[in-house]
């Protein structure tokens, strides 16, 4: 079949597009052809991934670019605007293809043959691949692969990628498409359509805009408010728009009403092809199995709590289980540490490898637990078919806030830790939902929040009862989870209202028969999430902590410093005959590792900072914690420790922290913290963005600079009036 | 066709469980519209209520072979008849 008819120089490199409905198993064809290697990076301008991966099959090089799961080339944003650019060559950053692979879901081939008849369109090679085979044999369906490969002139080829069967068949089928001449394409709309793609071409041309590829022409008359139209650059858009307008008018007085009619057409000729080579037997067990399932899990009382209990399983995996595997990071952490600490003595060089770089990959690496674990649990559900139930039932609820259904799952994790919660938005297909879930998320009281919580909380709350029950202490721990959360919905309405203003975007979602998840399918999506976070946002974060580091080490001489660690670590060797000589030192040395954080830019920028936190009720001091805890809001503990003078080894419960938090006072002698000077700093930290990790998702999702930033501009000015008002009010009312 | 009175049946007054309707049109042309037709609600097509998510809203309906939840505002731009 593919024996090759010439040594064709232009075949030796062929560059073939990957394109599909979204649940088809698209990532997982493509893993299996690359062999999981593959370049990922976004569009430039545009959210959209860009995943490209190389392979050889016998004497070629084969480019593989991965365009995102759609259910037509319909394109009416930028985003969407991109697989038409690539498929066209359009696209600067890649080669335009020499064939398309449009692979769909066998079981489900009516409407995925949908955006397989506009693909014929672009009149490129192209290749069928029926994904999921096995599914479909076994829930009764039967499709004449030959019969269908002739009626639609291309290839036909079937896989069940997530067992790797037919992969190689695929290649195969490319090689024949590109070698045969194609078949003409089939003229699917009227006469009168064709003429008005050659009239508009005319008047493209009369208006500077030669060129233009026959497929944008059809698009441009096809998609009212498009966004092909805007490929047109030369002519003016007023005048475009008026054109195709009067156009669609003229094809609408002749009986074909647009958008209708596209959709209408093609469906037909898609059962036409169908027809006879396409059969589904009626005692279809499994679609009944789903029913069954269905009854339940989307049941009013039955569906509710059955999914309560899949998130109080999801939120217990990444709060409570990821727990040890955190731990063991923070011990190959200290492990690191004392490796280092037994090559070389105290100086600049070890602080930098210790608080700088070890530092800096233990700050990545401890995300990846709850990263995993969120994301094996949202392969699984997502293959299972569950994901979009969930979504299903959440929808109305979430609605009420202007997001959809398809928002919780990602806030949810969020209260866990909003980086897996980030990149979790990704199952949002709509921009502008995607963008508001993400810039809220972070709002949500994660677990970093937690030991600044119980520190305020276990120094400065009575524990007293309220109304002679209710705990003071835990209320105010409760009232911390609920600030964000509820901030979080008139943020978002706003977000929607004013940056991300538009028409409702459709809810419109597949429900996929329920499967067995396969474990090849997981363990793909988690690796892929995994390696996607450490290499592109890793290496933000990373930088973070350093850059940090330095700035709170330098530019003070820490001589004496160093001195004081070196002796201390020589007494240590004996720790009781030295017990005195050991306190002694240590005093020293904290009392010096306090002073040079205050001469430290870092502290200069928190010295510089007071006038702004006086209002909050807050000393220099508590503003240099602010200023130091940029990359993580728990740094706040040590730093505290270290300016307090307590050394940087304290944690949240250490009791010489709460003695030295509780009698630190004013210069003039007044306490400095009081309750209201608590509550402001709880406030504070519950809805500032001092997460120099989480920032770095965002800009790596979102692939711009500017949303880090927004985020971190208007989660601090939320974050401070509300810790403004916190301590005003708290202060008048205590009087 | 866009002249249709509105007195014609909606996707969204079907209120039980099995119900089925032929489609007449959807009206529109905005990113939803299109979305429903591009998923296959067309004219003539046969659809089926499979059942309603907690608050009445989404829908779960049946169409070409496969299940799809719609939005109430958006099952109110389907015309449908009912089906014998």
């Amino acid at each position: 079949m593919h024996e090759t008819v010439q040594p064709a120089t232009s075949l030796q490199s062929l560059t073939v597009a990957l394109i599909g409905n979204p649940n088809t198993g698209k990532s997982t064809l493509f893993n299996s052809l690359c062999g999981g290697k593959a370049r990922v990076g976004n569009f430039p301008g545009v959210t959209v991934e860009k995943k490209v991966g190389k392979y050889r099959f016998g004497d070629r090089q084969i480019t593989l670019v991965d365009l995102p799961g759609t259910y037509s080339l319909s394109p009416r944003s930028a985003d969407e605007m991109v697989s038409v650019d690539v498929l066209l060559g359009r696209q600067k950053e890649v080669t335009a293809p020499d064939a398309v692979v449009c692979i769909v879901d066998a079981s489900n081939l009516e409407r995925n043959l949908y955006l397989f008849s506009q693909i014929r369109d672009l009149n490129l090679p192209t290749v069928l691949v029926l994904n999921m085979w096995d599914l479909a044999t076994s829930r009764g369906v039967q499709i004449d692969v030959e019969q269908l490969s002739e009626r639609l002139g291309v290839p036909v080829v079937t896989t069940s990628a997530h067992r790797r069967e037919g992969i190689e068949r695929v290649t195969d089928a490319v090689l024949q498409a590109v070698e045969t001449p194609g078949t003409k394409p089939v003229q699917l709309f009227p006469q009168a359509f064709y003429d008005e793609a050659q009239q508009l071409d005319e008047w493209l041309v009369a208006n500077g805009e030669p060129k233009t590829h026959l497929f944008l022409r059809e698009r441009m008359l096809l998609d009212i408010r498009g966004a092909s139209e805007e490929a047109a650059s030369q002519p003016d858009q007023t005048k475009l728009k008026a054109y195709l307008e009067e156009a669609r008018g003229r094809l609408a007085a002749s009986g074909h009403r647009i958008p209708a009619i596209e959709t209408k057409l093609r469906y037909d000729w898609i059962r036409q092809q169908l027809d006879g080579v396409f059969t589904r037997s009626d005692t279809d067990q499994r679609l009944s199995t789903s029913d069954r399932i269905d009854k339940v899990l989307t049941h009013k009382v039955t569906g509710m709590i059955v999914f309560a209990l899949i998130m109080l399983l999801i939120f217990q995996a990444i709060y409570t289980w990821s727990g040890p595997f955190m731990e063991m990071v923070e011990g190959l952490q200290n492990a690191a540490n004392d490796l280092v600490g037994g090559m070389m003595g105290p100086g600049t060089l070890r602080s930098l490898l210790v608080d700088g770089i070890i530092a800096g990959v233990g700050s990545v690496i401890i995300f990846l637990p709850q990263i995993v674990m969120l994301f094996a649990f949202i392969s699984i559900l997502e293959d299972c078919g569950y994901m979009a139930r969930a979504a299903f039932l959440m929808d109305k609820l979430m609605t009420k806030v202007g997001l959809s259904g398809k928002s919780f799952l990602p806030l949810m994790s969020s209260f866990a830790c909003a980086i897996p919660g980030v990149m979790a938005t990704r199952v949002i297909e709509n921009r502008r939902d995607r963008m508001v879930t993400m810039l809220v998320a972070p709002l949500m009281s994660c677990s970093a929040r937690l030991p600044v919580y119980i520190l305020m909380i276990y120094t400065f709350i009575p524990a007293s009862l309220l109304f002679g029950f209710l705990s003071l202490q835990a209320t105010v721990l409760f009232a911390m989870y609920a600030i964000g959360a509820l901030l979080a919905i008139p943020i978002a309405w706003l977000f929607k209202k004013t940056l991300f203003k538009g028409e409702t975007p459709p809810f419109v979602m597949e429900l996929p028969p329920y499967k067995w998840p396969s474990p090849k399918i997981v363990l793909d999506r988690v690796y892929d999430r995994s390696r996607a976070f450490v290499v592109r946002a890793g290496t933000l974060i990373f930088a973070v902590t350093v850059v940090v580091w330095a700035l709170g080490y330098f530019p003070g001489d820490h001589t004496a410093q160093h001195q004081l660690a070196q002796q201390l670590e020589t007494l240590h060797a004996s720790p009781e005959e030295n017990a005195e000589k050991i306190d002694e030192l240590s005093a020293e040395f904290d009392s010096v590792s306090g002073a040079l954080i205050r001469e430290s830019y870092l502290g200069r920028m928190g010295k510089a900072i007071e006038p702004a936190v006086r209002p909050l009720g807050w000393d220099w001091r508590i503003g240099i914690g602010a200023v130091a805890s940029f990359p993580a809001r728990e740094v706040i503990i040590s730093t505290m420790g270290t300016i307090f003078s307590l050394g940087g080894e304290v944690d949240e419960e250490d009791p010489s922290l709460k003695d030295a938090l509780a009698n630190a006072t004013w210069p003039d002698g007044r306490p400095l913290f009081t309750v209201p000077v608590a509550l402001s700093l709880m406030v504070f930290f519950a809805l500032c963005a001092q997460c120099g990790a989480t920032l770095m998702v965002i800009r790596r999702e979102t692939n711009s600079w500017r949303w880090p930033i927004f985020t971190f501009a208007y989660m601090t000015g939320l974050a401070y009036i509300a810790a403004l008002l916190t301590y005003q009010i708290g202060t008048s009312l205590m009087g | 066709m866009a002249t249709q009175p509105d007195s014609l049946k909606r996707l969204d007054e079907l209120k039980s469980i099995g119900q089925q309707a032929r489609i007449i049109d959807v009206v529109g042309d905005d990113s939803i519209s299109v979305r429903l037709m591009e998923m296959g609600l067309t004219e003539g097509e046969e659809i089926t209520v499979l059942g309603f998510a907690p608050m009445g809203d989404p829908v779960e309906y049946s169409i070409r072979g496969y299940r799809i939840s719609l939005r109430k505002s958006e099952a109110n731009r389907v015309q449908i008849e009912s089906a014998e």
